[in-house]
């Protein structure tokens, strides 16, 4: 599917980059015109993608963390959130609910938020490569055509 | 983010500001841990009310909160808990195991 406009944002994995990467991709959103609940959803589903690739992917380092913004046909955005860290050896695994290696800090409940709060959620991840997510979420056209 | 308290006949309230995700978890962890060892309340409330943004990192510092106040025998319930966190709050089950009352 072709894009209508995109953004590649490129950052390291401090974790003061959660704040910016949610707040770039409510930016980017905008042009949709969304509702707060939408926005909100949005948000949240890319603090948790952007905090996975900071906790797990670089543990004990900081890495490049990439952030795509595509606006699609038919009012859906799509957010890929790329990382070069240490991958997910079992993704089925880390994507149930309460499961974390993260320790008491962590809920284990960021996949399962992302899939809630977007329309579609795909991982990739090689280890020793890296991980990819991509989100899709259709916003409402609030009455217009 | 910045967590302000007060503790009254032993019901602490504990007021969250600002946003909560994992840069600042640690530091809220520690914030709320300390309040609740130091007054040792029956019963504790988180209000949210001037919490403008949370994500999954709030459910594991809720979890703490929780643990703790179970520690004690005491309660704990959450207030005034705006739309996008309450939507986080459900998302995760956690308003299945703690009180929570909406703004």
């Amino acid at each position: 599917m072709s894009a209508l406009n995109t953004v590649k944002v490129e950052f390291q994995s401090h974790s003061a980059n959660e704040a910016f990467a949610r707040s770039c991709a409510a930016c980017f959103a905008a042009q949709l015109d969304p509702t707060l609940e939408e926005l909100g959803d949005l948000k949240t589903a890319v603090s948790e993608a952007v905090t996975n690739a900071v906790v797990h992917a670089y543990p004990a380092e900081i890495g490049r963390v990439l952030m795509k913004l595509r606006l699609l046909e038919g009012n859906v955005l799509e957010v890929t959130v790329k990382d070069w860290g240490c991958g997910i050896p079992d993704v089925e695994k880390a994507m149930e609910p309460l499961y974390t290696t993260g320790g008491e800090e962590r809920s284990g409940m960021g996949f399962s938020i992302m899939a809630c709060f977007m329309d579609k959620l795909h991982v990739r991840s090689v280890p020793g490569r890296g991980t990819s997510v991509v989100m899709r979420k259709k916003f409402s056209t609030r009455g217009k055509p | 983010m910045k967590i302000t308290g007060s503790c009254r006949e032993g019901v602490l309230t504990l007021r969250f500001h600002g946003e909560l995700d994992h840069h600042v978890s640690r530091e809220a962890m520690e914030a709320l841990s300390e309040r609740i060892d130091a007054f040792l309340p029956g019963s504790c409330v988180l209000d949210l009310r001037d919490l403008s943004f949370m994500d999954s990192s709030g459910i594991a510092l809720i979890l703490r909160a929780e643990k703790k106040m179970r520690e004690l025998d005491g309660s704990l319930r959450i207030s005034g808990v705006g739309e996008q966190p309450l939507r986080v709050l459900r998302a995760a089950g956690t308003d299945k195991r703690i009180p929570i009352e909406s703004e």
